[in-house]
């Protein structure tokens, strides 16, 4: 279990993380979702005692991570794959881990196995493709066989074979009773893999929810509309207090508004309509309305 | 303990501390034999054999640098971090472990410049360790090296960074103590009490054999004894590595 508590990180004039308060539930992969800059890596450095909370505190089982006792067997982490000497072989970066925390070299040829790096051992890290990497970072994090588990954005630039094997490599871990912390700024990827869900964004909480609500809570009212008139309308949604988001096909996507809504103000105006239909939105639509990272339709944009 | 064996599995699973050894032991037995081959005039005293530990020094204050750099370079200090979250207990095992393998290195190179020229000299009469000074020129090298990588070790931990780190002290210790001098009137004063000048007081001075010509040899200014010129070099490096310790404790890893 983790437990953020009115967590703060400023570094200078940045408000990295603002008032963050969150807890992560053992037995489910929880998704920390947010935008790029959103303070993901940031909260999870500070989970990990890295850095220092400006203010907040964040506790594992009820304590700060600097108190644990060799730490890596409570919670492991792979916070960034390219923490690596890259002229230390695999076997020699785990050796090292592995001594810290008191943990036999047998652990290092179990935690190897288990990302089938086993024949990879012996090369040096600095030659490893991405995945490669990745898996390396996880049996770093796996070494102490750790109850907590924390990843940030660990399926960033793999294959979708990659990508398959930690999405089911996490949620085995969960199904062990594990608690898992995932990072991810995909709200697509997160539905698959996570069962709860943190959104963050500008430093702040947005919601802390299952993955099914947040889903269904976000995307109710959107309403998707095609129109010659598209710019018209579109500033006169704005207007009205609606968030309108043009796609790529032309099409404006409302968010806020019933189809009835959107139809009666157009309508009003004469505007002629060639589709409404209300969305089951897609969900990176719904993200990024929340995270309020969306290109949003402005109305001095419309006059052109 | 257990630290001891993590910080020496690190150190020797990259290359660079093996390169800075072996350039280490190269620069500064090879310059001695150098100053042994061309030592016609006269004997050649023990002191002369010590006389090119200085390049040692440099290489494995390098050495030292790179041990933390490094590990900042490649976010290997944050594994470390995590690891350890004491901090302090892991940064004071890579200073043991980096001091006592400089003091190796130091050893070799003190006893191999000296051996060496003990091999290469015809005229052995001044070059026998007889006196408590003759020792000190041969083993103080390793005593040197030793409060020296500390030294690095802590302006590396404060700078992070490789290459600022290595031109601090290189640019400190080879220009900045000897252009010292061109200041008027206080050059000199300040010069003596500066730590590499210090340093090399420890073991190069108050040689008391007579086989060089008066003023033969770099020149050994200093106000303290030998064995005081020590202790304040260990003092300005443990004080620089105390200080490293605080800072790496206090700011984000
Ligand atoms: N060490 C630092 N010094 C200064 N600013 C920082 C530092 N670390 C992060 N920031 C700032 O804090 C904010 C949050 O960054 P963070 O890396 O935590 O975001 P993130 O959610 O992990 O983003 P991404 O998805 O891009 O990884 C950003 O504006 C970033 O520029
Ligand atoms: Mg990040």
């Amino acid at each position: 279990m983790i437990e953020a508590i009115g967590l703060t990180k400023r570094y200078g004039n940045t408000v990295a993380v603002d008032n963050l308060s969150f807890t992560v539930a053992p037995g489910r992969v929880t998704g920390f979702l947010g935008p790029n800059g959103a303070g993901k890596s940031t909260t999870m450095r500070m989970i990990l005692g890295l850095d220092r909370p400006t203010s907040g505190k964040v506790l594992i089982d009820g304590k700060p991570y600097t108190q644990l006792d060799r730490p890596l067997r409570t919670v492991g982490a792979l916070l960034d794959a390219k923490w690596v000497h890259p002229n230390r072989s695999a076997r020699a970066h785990l050796d090292w881990l592995a001594k810290s925390n008191g943990l036999p070299g047998k652990r290092v040829d179990e935690v190897l196995d288990l990302v089938g790096l086993t024949k990879v051992a012996k090369r040096r890290a600095g030659g490893f493709s991405l995945g490669m990497s990745q898996r390396l970072g996880i049996a770093g994090a796996l070494l102490g066989d750790p109850k907590v588990l924390l990843f940030d954005e660990p399926v960033n630039g793999l294959d979708p074979e990659g990508i398959l094997w930690i999405r089911q490599f996490m949620q085995g871990l969960a199904a062990e009773g594990r608690t898992v912390l995932v990072s991810s700024h995909l709200l697509s990827e997160m539905a698959l893999t996570a069962s709860d869900l943190v959104v963050i964004g500008r430093g702040k909480l947005i919601s802390q929810s299952t993955t099914t609500e947040f889903v269904e809570r976000s995307t109710e009212n959107a309403v998707r509309v095609r129109s010659p008139h598209a710019d018209k309308l579109g500033a006169m949604l704005v207007d009205k207090g609606f968030t309108v988001r043009e796609g790529e096909d032309g099409a404006l996507t409302v968010t806020g508004a019933t189809s009835d809504q959107v139809g009666d103000i157009a309508a009003s105006a004469g505007v002629v309509l060639h589709e409404l239909s209300p969305q089951r939105g897609s969900l990176e639509e719904a993200f990024m309305q929340l995270t309020g990272d969306s290109v949003e339709y402005h109305a001095a944009e419309t006059g052109k | 303990m257990t630290l001891l064996a993590v910080e020496r599995i690190k150190l020797f699973t990259t290359r660079s501390p093996w390169w800075c050894m072996v350039l280490a032991l190269g620069l500064s037995i090879g310059f001695t034999a150098i100053i042994a081959a061309n030592s016609t005039e006269g004997a050649m005293p023990v002191v002369a054999s010590a006389f090119t530990h200085q390049f040692g020094l440099m290489v494995i204050m390098v050495m030292a640098a790179l041990a933390i750099t490094t590990e900042y370079r490649f976010g290997t200090i944050k594994a470390t971090f995590q690891a350890v979250p004491d901090r302090i207990s892991p940064l004071v095992a890579k200073g043991v472990v980096v001091a006592l393998l400089s003091a190796v290195v130091g050893l070799l190179v003190g006893f191999g410049s000296w051996g060496l020229s003990w091999l290469i000299v015809s005229d052995r009469s001044q070059l026998a360790l007889e006196s408590a000074n003759d020792w000190r020129h041969v083993l103080g090298v390793s005593l040197v090296f030793a409060a020296g990588s500390l030294l690095a070790l802590g302006v590396g931990t404060l700078v992070r960074q490789t290459a600022g780190a290595v031109s601090i002290i290189l640019v400190f210790a080879l220009l900045v103590e000897n252009l010292v001098t061109l200041i008027p009137k206080i050059g000199d004063d300040i010069q003596k009490w500066l730590p590499f000048t210090v340093a090399n007081k420890f073991v190069l001075g108050e040689a008391d054999s007579s086989g060089l010509p008066e003023g033969a040899g770099p020149p050994v200014p200093g106000e303290l004894s030998p064995w005081g010129s020590l202790a304040y070099f260990t003092a300005i490096a443990l004080a620089f590595f105390v200080v490293s310790l605080v800072v790496a404790k206090r700011r984000d890893a």
